[in-house]
């Protein structure tokens, strides 16, 4: 689930409000986004690879909070790992061309 | 650009020649195939249009088919494992058409991977990539999106739907889009399942579509569940594929030649299931070699997101895993199509991608995979073109003012309505039912017609008492439309008296003749089931 939106990454932009298909973000009148409606997420961790500044961190237990601080996540270096690993950099996609899946539908 | 007008009422009036409801991708292809042909189009998503729906966290491996005579073998070895239920007219004119449209979305510079000999690999769409990419092709073919608009409800002239109605979500405001078809985009039903995409994925389309007269197929056929990692959201079977699976004292869980199981995906769910019934089970990815461990890691990242943040060699270690359950996402029902442009029978309406049944496309087995997202290509491009023409037909028909808002259970209780029932309570009811193993993935006639009425019991209490005000309408009605899917999947299993596909009757082992045909389901509250030639002759007549 959605567990940390850092308030030292994130620039204010309101992307994941927008983007986040379950609608589990608010905006604020001044400041970084809340987590309004975290029993809502779906846990596709889409709304980090949306994030310009990778902010935002999803951890992996599906069926509730694990309460994961931001300190754990930014020592283990898990904030903005998913858009690493996909090719996506700041918020902008990119990637799917190096995509091996062939590669791995023949071994099958 | 159709100008929003804000009513009386303070709500969002807009009108369109045609509405699509829903943001994956066969929403996406009707939006651009309907656009094309010169319609004025609405697309209204539950979500936002580019990371909703079970395609965009994902990364789904298409049908394709290439042009040629091959195509033909091609079919009919893969009709060949659909339990006999598929067409294999569906299925060729599918592959063909989705072929097409990948072609489509090369000369549209979709990035795509290339193979050894440099020529591009199109079989593959990267979900995030690909969702973010038909946004764009959406936008640019001068269809107006509206993200976070759900729909609640169909509106009817009594003739026809013209058009649907719903709730602006991030503004706490109601809107109306008058239209002159709407296509169905709104996805399956997964029963609320935490896995991949399928938080809006409520089953709220078929819900609507009954109301408004049209029928439903392959119900039954929900008895589709993927392996992933415990707890996690991944439902994504392929590295599986290259596992060993043992039990909590560490012996192996055997395959039915008795050698312990080296894959884990397809017939062979089934000894994982069995074995996840006695008690929890353990996996490691040991039969991937290094060079294909690579391959999975970068292929399918997200795959790996879980192992990773919680400390696990996946390769190395063993670490305990689930059966998540699909409902008919990957499993095969949905809304009944009647005609080659995807109507549904109900003038107007129109249905593409999981919201319609893939009974045709793949009969009683899963098409996760390969051919749901080749249907979605294809059947959003039918749908499209197909509310397009009917639009235009209707054009120069005034909008009738008397239209009537075909909403009814979760929307307008038929008694009194009652705070003790919740949507929240509703929707932990139906699953009770519908998605344990020990009900669902393996089924009796006994165990079923007890499920048939506790959710006998359930829909009654939505349908009289089950209220929503404001932004709560959305809940509401997705548990209703959720009880309502419960119930037919239920009542059409308990009805086929055979083992089919995914179909498992423990007491009803094997094929039956009698039951090589289509079931179709007509009507909300009081429904009848029907074997698909009776419908056919019921159509014609
Ligand atoms: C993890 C996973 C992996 C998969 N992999 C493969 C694969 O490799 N190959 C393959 O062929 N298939 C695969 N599939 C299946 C494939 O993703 C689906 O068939 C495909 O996404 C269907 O597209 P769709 O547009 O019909 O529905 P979806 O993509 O599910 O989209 C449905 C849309 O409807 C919207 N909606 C719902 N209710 C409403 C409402 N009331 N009002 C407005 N909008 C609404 C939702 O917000 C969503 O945008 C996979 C599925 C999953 C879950
Ligand atoms: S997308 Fe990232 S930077 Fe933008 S508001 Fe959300 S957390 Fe902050
Ligand atoms: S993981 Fe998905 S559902 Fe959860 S907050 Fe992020 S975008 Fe929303």
């Amino acid at each position: 689930m959605i567990e940390i939106v850092s308030a030292t990454r994130c620039v204010e932009c309101d992307i994941c409000v927008k983007v986040c298909p379950a609608n589990v973000f608010d905006a604020t009148d001044n400041g970084v986004p809340v987590i309004a409606r975290q029993e809502d997420c779906q846990t596709c961790f889409l709304c980090e690879i949306y994030c310009p500044t990778d902010a935002l961190y999803v951890a992996e237990f599906a069926e509730g909070p694990t309460g994961i601080t931001e300190a754990q996540a930014d020592a283990r270096q898990l904030f903005g790992s998913y858009a690493r690993a996909l090719g996506w950099k700041r918020g902008k996609a990119g990637g799917s061309e190096f995509d091996p899946t062939h590669r791995i539908r023949v071994a099958q | 650009m159709p100008k929003p007008q804000k009513s009386a009422s303070d709500s969002l009036l807009l009108q369109a020649d045609v509405l699509v409801l829903g943001g994956g991708p066969s929403a996406a292809w009707a939006a651009v195939a309907a656009a094309e042909s010169g319609a004025k189009v609405v697309l209204a998503d539950k979500g936002y249009l580019g990371t909703s729906g079970a395609t965009a966290p994902s990364n789904t491996g298409t049908w394709c088919v290439p042009p040629g005579d091959n195509r033909h073998a091609v079919v009919e070895r893969r009709w060949q494992r659909t339990g006999e239920l598929a067409d294999p007219r569906w299925m060729l004119r599918c592959v063909d058409t989705a072929y097409r449209n990948l072609l489509r979305l090369s000369e549209w510079g979709y990035p795509f991977p290339s193979e050894d000999d440099g020529r591009l690999y199109i079989a593959n769409l990267r979900g995030p990539d690909y969702m973010r990419f038909m946004r764009r092709r959406v936008l640019l073919a001068g269809v107006t999106v509206l993200d976070h608009h759900p729909a609640l409800e169909l509106l009817s002239d009594g003739d026809a739907i013209v058009g649907a109605a719903g709730v602006a979500r991030q503004i706490g405001q109601d809107w109306r889009v008058d239209a002159n078809a709407v296509v169905l985009a709104t996805g399956g039903c997964a029963f609320r399942e935490r896995i991949l995409g399928a938080s809006g994925l409520t089953g709220d389309g078929y819900l609507m579509a009954a109301e408004a007269g049209a029928s439903l197929s392959g119900m039954e056929f929900t008895g589709k569940y993927t392996l992933a990692p415990y707890g996690s959201s991944l439902n994504k079977g392929l590295p599986f594929r290259w596992a060993s699976f043992h039990r909590e004292d560490g012996t192996p869980i055997v395959g039915p030649t008795g050698e312990p199981l080296r894959n884990g995906i397809g017939d062979r769910e089934e000894e994982v299931a069995r074995a996840l019934i006695d008690g929890p089970v353990y996996a490691r990815l040991d039969q991937a070699e290094p060079a294909l461990q690579g391959w999975l890691r970068q292929g399918q990242p997200n795959c790996f997101v879980p192992y990773d943040r919680a400390g696990i060699d996946p390769f190395g270690e063993l670490f305990p895993i689930t059966l998540r359950a699909e409902g008919t996402v990957r499993g095969t029902g949905g809304i009944d199509i009647v005609s080659d442009d995807c109507a549904t029978g109900v003038p107007g309406l129109y249905v593409a991608g999981d919201a319609a049944s893939r009974e045709i496309m793949t009969g009683a087995v899963s098409g996760g995979g390969a051919v749901n997202s080749s249907w979605a290509l294809a059947s959003g491009w039918w749908a499209g073109k197909g509310a397009s023409t009917h639009a235009r037909r209707r054009t120069g028909k005034a909008f009738r003012s008397a239209v009537q808002s075909l909403g009814q259970a979760g929307l307008r209780p038929a008694s009194s309505p009652r705070a003790d029932i919740s949507a929240g309570e509703v929707i932990e009811a139906v699953r009770n039912e519908v998605t344990p193993l020990d009900k669902n993935f393996f089924r009796t006639g006994e165990g079923l017609e007890k499920s048939g009425e506790r959710l006998g019991s359930v829909w009654r209490d939505v349908r009289d008492h089950l209220q929503g005000e404001g932004l709560d309408r959305v809940r509401t009605r997705e548990a209703a439309s959720i009880a309502a899917a419960g119930r037919w999947s239920v009542a059409a299993a308990l009805h086929r008296t055979e083992s089919r596909g995914m179909h498992r009757r423990s007491d009803q082992p094997g094929k039956s003749a009698a039951f090589a045909h289509r079931l179709v389901i007509t009507g909300v509250d009081a429904f009848r089931i029907a074997g698909a030639p009776e419908r056919l002759a019921e159509l014609v007549s």
